[in-house]
């Protein structure tokens, strides 16, 4: 399609998918209610009031206005946290420094990314949006809600914890990426050299800040330059920065425990952490969470020793975890992800659920508005069909603060008249094929996976 | 883990059958002496699973009933089935029995990791046309995929290459041998070409987990050079059958000048007649009906792997006999205005199109365990179950000209049999023995070996 038409369509589509409810009250009569807090409660109803759970219990019945939606046979849980994703951004990367901490996932948000209603549709409503794995010191995350349709200030969580991006390891290292003739490397090229980039970004950080207590104390005259890399450094020396860190060996995980000890700051997740369970006991002993894939591997070298074992390690060693995507396409269906950790290893059922809704909740920092089925809590909420464990298992309705974003049957009866408007959209001048006045149409790429982390991510493309 | 049933099982066997505890413990003798290779390929018998519920896929369910293992083969399955002395017992009680599951199109023991280790990488040939390129010289039997994959109830796969617009040709092996040759079961069963498409740039071929890229074009220029390919194709397929006929005829008559031995053309003759089928990968309708319409005017028996617009050309497809390996449950919809589920009810679409179609992971190797969740997605977006099932065991069996041997828990097939504590299908689901040609399989892998190792670190 023709990029004006195209975009013309999407903002057709977003306007008529966002079915606002807003304000009222929502009751969900008769549904088996995943809680992931409080275990699961068997055909209970929940009272939606302004955006938040009012009332858990039986009985209960909705106010005048108000709306009802039959849940009976279906299941309810919170909605789906993903705690690695790159849903929304129209870059990824900026892997021409070693450390990039000045710049902000915030400033290429895309709320228009079909992605964001495919999430939906899989019961995501929330995400951590995080830069790409190119620099040991990577850019600032964004914490959001999937508020497709909605202008880009209402995704963004407005308490949400500050956050960013570090990395260690094959993608830092740009093992991948060939060097061109007159091409300088980039430092680092080692496992050595990323954690000495580390340490001296953050021996700079600490000069920086020393220099700032300085002035504010009035032992200095003149206040120092504003420093938008060491900034967010601070920050994180501060303990109001939360650090995901991308890596994967279990010698690097624990480098960068010990470098966060070294400087006074925890570590807020291991991000992927695919050979956590190697060092379930340090990791559990600095605090740290760790968010997973469930069962991916040998996808690149450092993959190779990832077992499908290492949520079930971890979770036994009382450590956080969760499992994220890191993908548009595995985003879908991180219910199921969820469900293989009850084989492997034997997690029980609501750790599981966990896993995906409250754990990472609370490694974002937002679990006190979302993350489980709590009176007072957003109304952030999945209703499947069956037992969301199963294979056969898909969401009905996924809503936020109460309001519906994604409804598969509203879906469904939109179609006839979306193709409809397509014939329309590709009847005008501009869209008309080749060889009859209008412009060659652009094909479409042939395939897109949701590749997991395979080298850098690269603009515009969710790898 | 089950083994220590079983092994109770052993031992009260061999402690009532004196006739047969000689071999028993002979057998258990070279079972210890043969260290790690005893691991991987598991030990033959004589084996009944008992009391269990028997999903037998090519009739109706049995609530309680027996499968008998002997000699490699399934000798009985159903509810009145006498155990043969001197088998070994396995309580089925509260278990379910089920054919393994086939995975049609696989990369399987071709590509251990695919970044940053290169070396571990024979998937992809270099050049056009890698006819005579087969799988079954490259297939690791070591590979450690091949053992994390058939811990999840997956007991063969077909394992193709990938490289070049004539790939090469796949393999269908069970997932068990030392050998290429313990693995084969057709060793070259099929011809892989990646069918020349319009393509203006970016994207990779469908199905195989290829790779793809290049310079963007112009929307004209690529449907030039695709029909240029095509051309290109038609005329390599020409001269695989004349020089068949060449061959043939200077077979029969050695006063005829020789044919100069060409590898590729040999390759080639017997898909050029349509003896053997040519697996096609495409995505698109315009792709796939160029394809059909390919099949039908040169006369080849097709397949077609990838297939995401497979029933919006069910016509063709149906016409020309193309079954579809669809290998699309995990692919993100192309179009920003396609439906979200667009390829998820794929195989139902096929379904009530009445294609016969195969489901696929189309992963190289480390994904393809997930095969059981692609058929469930299927299942939850209009798939009715039987056929979710049918797609992962009796279709792709049939497909790679295999039904005769497996697909079923049918008497007298290869004895690939999977028992379950639940549905296949789902991903809570426990695999508590596995049989591969009859053999009792170990229920490890490189996964459980590294969690034996770190799971009770302190």
């Amino acid at each position: 399609m023709n990029r004006t038409a195209c975009i013309l369509f999407v903002v057709t589509l977003i306007v008529s998918s966002a079915i606002a409810q807003g304000g009222g009250e929502t009751l969900i009569k008769n549904a088996t209610v995943m809680t992931a807090s409080r275990g699961t409660l068997e055909a209970t109803d929940i009272l939606i009031r302004d955006g938040k759970i009012a009332r858990i219990g039986k009985g209960l019945t909705v106010g005048a206005g108000g709306k009802t939606i039959d849940a009976t046979g279906k299941f309810v849980t919170p909605g789906i946290i993903d705690a690695h994703s790159h849903t929304m951004l129209s870059a990824i990367n900026e892997g021409s420094l070693a450390v990039t901490s000045m710049t902000r996932i915030r400033d290429m948000l895309n709320p228009y990314d079909m992605s964001i209603y495919r999430g939906l549709a899989g019961g995501v409503t929330s995400a951590l949006l995080l830069h790409g794995s190119a620099n040991p010191i990577g850019g600032q995350s964004s914490t959001v809600k999937f508020k497709f349709g909605k202008p880009v200030e209402d995704f963004l969580i407005p308490d949400a914890p500050l956050g960013i991006k570090f990395a260690l390891g094959e993608n830092v290292k740009r093992s991948n990426s060939t060097i061109q003739p007159g091409q300088t490397p980039r430092y680092p090229r080692t496992r050595m050299g990323t954690m000495e980039v580390i340490r001296d970004a953050f021996r700079r950080a600490r000069d920086y800040k020393q220099a700032w207590d300085d002035f504010r104390a009035g032992k200095t005259k003149v206040p120092p330059r504003v420093d938008e890399e060491l900034q967010p450094l601070v920050e994180i020396l501060e303990g109001k920065r939360i650090v995901h860190c991308h890596g994967y060996r279990s010698d690097e995980h624990l480098n960068i425990l010990r470098v966060a000890e070294e400087f006074g700051f925890k570590i807020g997740t291991l991000q992927h952490g695919l050979e956590a369970y190697k060092i379930a006991p340090e990791v559990a002993k600095h605090g740290a969470g760790v968010s997973i894939f469930t069962d991916s591997w040998s996808y690149k070298l450092e993959a190779y020793d990832s077992i499908p074992y290492n949520a079930y390690i971890l979770w036994k060693n009382g450590v956080n975890v969760s499992i994220n995507s890191d993908s548009n396409e595995r985003m879908r269906r991180l219910n199921l992800d969820a469900a293989k950790v009850m084989k492997y290893g034997g997690v029980p059922e609501q750790d599981a659920l966990r896993m995906i809704t409250l754990n990472p909740a609370k490694q974002l920092g937002i679990d006190k508005r979302t993350g489980s089925i709590d009176q007072g809590k957003d109304a952030d909420i999945v209703i499947w069909n069956v037992h969301p464990f199963s294979s056969f298992s898909r969401p009905e309705i996924t809503m936020i603060e109460g309001e519906i974003y994604f409804d598969r049957q509203a879906d469904i009866a939109r179609r006839a008249l979306l193709a409809k408007e397509r014939e329309e959209l590709e009847r005008l001048d501009m869209n008309r094929p080749p060889g009859a006045g209008g412009a060659p149409p652009r094909v479409p790429v042939e395939r897109i996976r949701g590749d997991l982390d395979h080298d850098d991510h690269v603009d515009g493309d969710n790898k | 883990m089950s083994s220590a049933t079983l092994k109770i099982h052993i031992s009260i066997i061999r402690a009532s059958l004196a006739v047969f505890a000689v071999v028993l413990i002979a057998a258990n003798l070279a079972a210890q002496s043969d260290g790690s290779q005893q691991n991987k390929t598991g030990r033959a018998g004589t084996f009944a699973i008992v009391g269990a519920r028997i999903v037998t896929v090519s009739g109706a369910e049995i609530p309680n009933g027996t499968v008998v293992i002997q000699n490699g083969k399934i000798t009985a399955v159903g509810a009145g089935v006498s155990v043969p002395s001197g088998a070994e017992r396995i309580d089925g009680r509260g278990l379910s029995v089920y054919p393994g599951m086939i995975d049609a199109a696989t990369g399987m023991g071709l590509a251990e990791i695919g970044q940053g280790a290169n070396a571990t990488m024979d998937i992809a040939e270099v050049g056009t046309n890698n006819a005579n390129a087969k799988a079954i010289d490259g297939i690791n039997p070591h590979s450690s995929h091949i053992n994390v994959t058939r811990v999840n109830g997956i007991t063969s796969v077909m394992s193709a290459p990938t490289g070049g617009i004539i790939a090469g040709q796949g393999a269908v092996i069970n997932l068990n041998g030392s050998t290429q040759a313990e693995m084969a079961v057709v060793p070259t069963y099929a011809l892989v070409i990646n069918f020349p498409r319009v393509a203006t740039g970016g994207g990779g071929f469908g199905g195989f987990g290829g790779g793809g890229g290049g310079q963007q074009v112009d929307f004209n220029e690529a449907v030039r050079r695709r029909d240029t390919q095509v051309e290109e194709l038609k005329k390599v397929l020409t001269d695989a059958l004349n020089y068949g006929r060449a061959r043939d005829a200077y077979a029969r008559d050695k006063t005829l000048p020789a044919p100069q031995t060409d590898l590729r053309l040999e390759a080639l003759v017997p898909y050029a007649r349509g003896e053997k089928p040519i697996v096609f990968t495409s995505e698109r309708e315009r792709d796939i009906r160029a394809i059909a319409k390919f099949v039908a005017d040169n006369k080849l028996k097709g397949i077609l792997v990838g297939g995401q617009e497979a029933w919006r050309a069910a016509d063709v497809l149906k016409q020309n006999n193309i079954p579809v390996i669809y290998t699309n449950i995990y692919s993100l919809p192309v179009r920003e205005d396609d439906p979200y589920d667009i390829l998820f009810e794929g195989p139902s679409k096929m379904h009530e199109a009445g294609l016969k179609f195969a489901i696929s992971t189309g992963d190289s190797g480390a994904e393809n365990r997930d095969l059981p969740y692609h058929a469930g997605l299927a299942g939850a977006y209009g798939l009715p179950r039987e056929e979710a099932l049918k797609a992962v065991t009796i279709y792709p069996a049939q497909i790679l000209g295999v039904a005769d041997k497996m697909g079923t828990l049918e008497v007298g097939k290869i004895a690939n049999v999977v028992v379950t504590d639940g549905d296949i299908l789902d991903p809570r689901t426990n695999i508590k023995h596995m049989f591969i040609n009859g053999r009792l399989i170990p229920l490890t892998s490189r996964h459980t070996e590294l969690f034996d190792s770190f799971k009770d670190r302190k």
